[in-house]
């Protein structure tokens, strides 16, 4: 590496990919910030060699080649299949299911729900942006009442399409001891690392399924300027979708 | 680790799913993953009450789509492993049948067919022939046994492990609801002292070493940018594949070396009943002759062709309404030769009503 290199790189993880960067998400997206914060979990865990990255379909897949770990990109809403089988078959190494909101709650919430009851021992993290961003911004299970999308162009009529899906709050409903279930949000990128660091290390533990639900953004589908982007993120998703653990082994649950 | 399942050779009397969990064990399979459906079920039962046994694994997932992805898996943490599914079941496995596909992942399948289309009898039927073969949103880069009893189920069992993990392509052990339930004398054997060879299993992720330092990091996927991409990706799958074909065929013929007034073609079980109705051909003064193939996928287009050329008409029979035919008609294609059918979508063929057949047809 010439000096000027070393000069112009910004830090990044060391398990990150630095010939993938920069990389391909949006200007103003929340999936970068989420993916820093895994990265930096996975060195301070120091897991590099263990891990196994799946992702999902839908901007989740453009993390394909992010990190210096094994990596396998599947279909939409099977990433925690896949990566239930591999952790089955070797339990040793450390399997990360990446998806977004659509992949988990719509279209493999029945993977979700039922990796959580048999309590597999994987780690799955959630990019909850209240769209389907990869497609041009339709409403997801997460788009709030009155949000406008490309399927709600009047705003989401929760008489017609029901509510928004609280996830974590789902998943620890349903997981036994053992789990761990928290929501974060890139707004909060300490506490958002410290859940992470738990849920993988819940998996390295033994214990069981792992599940964090990362509240994020998407400026470009939003149509949202920097201000109204962390506006809707830290105040109309904030209310509706609660930070904080849903389910630590070994401990009374806390909100 | 544990002892052999199965050493030397053993006289048996098994139902078909018996036979499979057995050969599945004989063939080192790590672990299976799977979902319940009838007929395919008890390959699951044998295989729970096996496995333990031999350090064996089993995951029973939430539906067939869950059990093709952790399938995949398995296979890609480098264990040879396995699942088997049946009808509607089959239905959902063609979307991590696609995937397998397209990236070269060596799953086996399982499949009893049972009638169709949708949930139909659970009993049997040769209606899931297109969909094993060419099922999902590609050009259907597998390969296909079909099994005509249980000697078979135990050797293709074996056998598409190797196929699968020397090729890289998602195999399939294509039997029917027939010859799972039913029970047959056969020899079981330890693949080894039979001189073969199980192909060693690799991981393709999780590999030793520190990735991006000691080596390169793994990187899967199955989606392209560009049109460009995905053709160069999926014409070396193309390439490949064409030219493992002649390897891989597999067929048997039945008094077809001289001239016949009719080349009789089916597959599967319904191979046993056309065997049958040879003699009694003769005994009425008609050269007839057989051929089964027993890859559907890729077919044994030349070695039929050759056998085809020798009769002055052809007659399809299988329990499906025309799938082996279109496969046949596309393999002859050329060959002035009028083909005659007995389509039977869902039901038995006896040897009587492919000889009544072959009468009538005259």
């Amino acid at each position: 590496m010439t000096r000027e290199k070393i000069a112009l790189s910004p830090a990044m993880p060391k398990c990150w990919n630095p010939e993938t960067k920069p990389h391909k998400f949006c200007p103003g997206c929340g999936h970068g910030l989420a993916l820093k914060m895994l990265g930096e979990a996975i060195d301070e865990l120091d897991i590099q060699d263990r891990v196994i990255f799946g992702c999902d379909i839908g901007c989740s897949l453009l993390s394909w080649d992010f990190f210096n770990v094994d990596s396998v990109q599947t279909h939409h809403g099977r990433t925690t299949p896949v990566i239930t089988g591999i952790k089955r078959a070797r339990p040793e190494l450390i399997g990360i299911a990446y998806m977004g909101d659509g992949g988990g709650y719509a279209i493999g919430a029945q993977h979700l729900v039922n990796s959580a009851t048999r309590n597999e021992k994987v780690t799955a993290i959630l990019i909850n942006n209240t769209n389907y961003g990869m497609t041009g911004g339709q409403m997801a299970p997460t788009t709030l009442p009155g949000q406008k999308t490309e399927t709600t162009p009047y705003g989401r009529d929760p008489e017609e399409t029901g509510y928004p899906t609280l996830g974590p709050e789902m998943v620890a409903a349903i997981a036994k001891e053992g789990a761990y279930v928290a929501r974060g949000s890139i707004a909060n990128l300490r506490q958002l690392k410290k859940f992470l660091k738990k849920a993988i290390q819940n998996q390295v533990d033994g214990n069981g399924f792992s599940f964090v639900e990362v509240v994020s953004s998407c400026p470009t589908n939003w149509r949202t300027n920097a201000e109204a982007t962390w506006s809707f993120v830290e105040k109309d998703m904030a209310e509706y979708f609660h930070v904080g653990e849903f389910k630590v082994p070994g401990q009374k649950e806390e909100k | 680790m544990s002892e052999k399942p199965v050493t030397g050779e053993r006289r048996v009397f098994m139902t078909g799913n018996e036979v499979c969990a057995w050969a599945a064990l004989a063939a080192e399979a790590d672990i299976m993953y799977g979902y319940p459906i009838t007929p395919q079920t008890d390959i699951m039962q044998y295989w729970t009450r096996l496995a333990p046994k031999f350090g064996r694994k089993f995951l029973q997932t939430e539906d067939e789509i869950s059990a093709g992805f952790t399938t995949i898996g398995g296979v890609l943490a480098g264990k040879r492993a396995f699942s088997a599914t049946t009808g509607p079941g089959n239905v959902l496995f063609q979307e991590p049948m696609s995937m397998a596909e397209m990236m070269r992942i060596p799953t086996v399948v399982i499949i009893p067919q049972r009638g169709g289309p949708s949930t139909a009898t659970v009993i049997y039927s040769q209606q899931e022939v297109t969909m094993t073969a060419f099922g999902g949103n590609g050009e259907g880069f597998r390969i296909v046994y079909s099994t005509a009893g249980h000697q078979d189920l135990y050797d293709y069992t074996i056998k598409a492990f190797n196929t699968a993990w020397k090729y890289r392509f998602p195999t399939f052990v294509l039997g029917d609801g027939y010859q799972a339930k039913m029970r047959e004398p056969l020899t079981i054997y330890d693949p080894a002292q039979r001189g073969i060879q199980m192909v060693k299993t690799e991981p393709l992720v999780g590999l030793e070493g520190t990735p991006g330092r000691d080596r390169p990091t793994q990187y899967l996927r199955n989606t392209y940018n560009t049109e460009e991409e995905l053709y160069e990706v999926v014409m070396e799958i193309a390439r490949d594949f064409e030219k493992a074909a002649p390897e891989i065929v597999e067929w048997q013929d039945f008094d077809t070396d001289k001239e016949m007034d009719v080349l009789i073609l089916a597959h599967g079980v319904v191979s046993r009943s056309a065997q049958g109705a040879l003699p009694l051909l003769r005994e009425q003064g008609i050269r007839a002759g057989h051929f089964r193939p027993i890859t559907l996928r890729p077919m044994p287009e030349e070695q039929m062709r050759r056998a085809a050329a020798k009769a002055k008409r052809i007659l399809v029979v299988e329990s499906a309404y025309g799938q082996l035919l279109k496969l046949v008609q596309q393999s002859l294609y050329g060959l002035a030769k009028p083909i005659d059918t007995l389509l039977r979508p869902g039901a038995g063929v006896t040897a009587e009503e492919i000889a009544d057949q072959v009468k009538e047809g005259r």
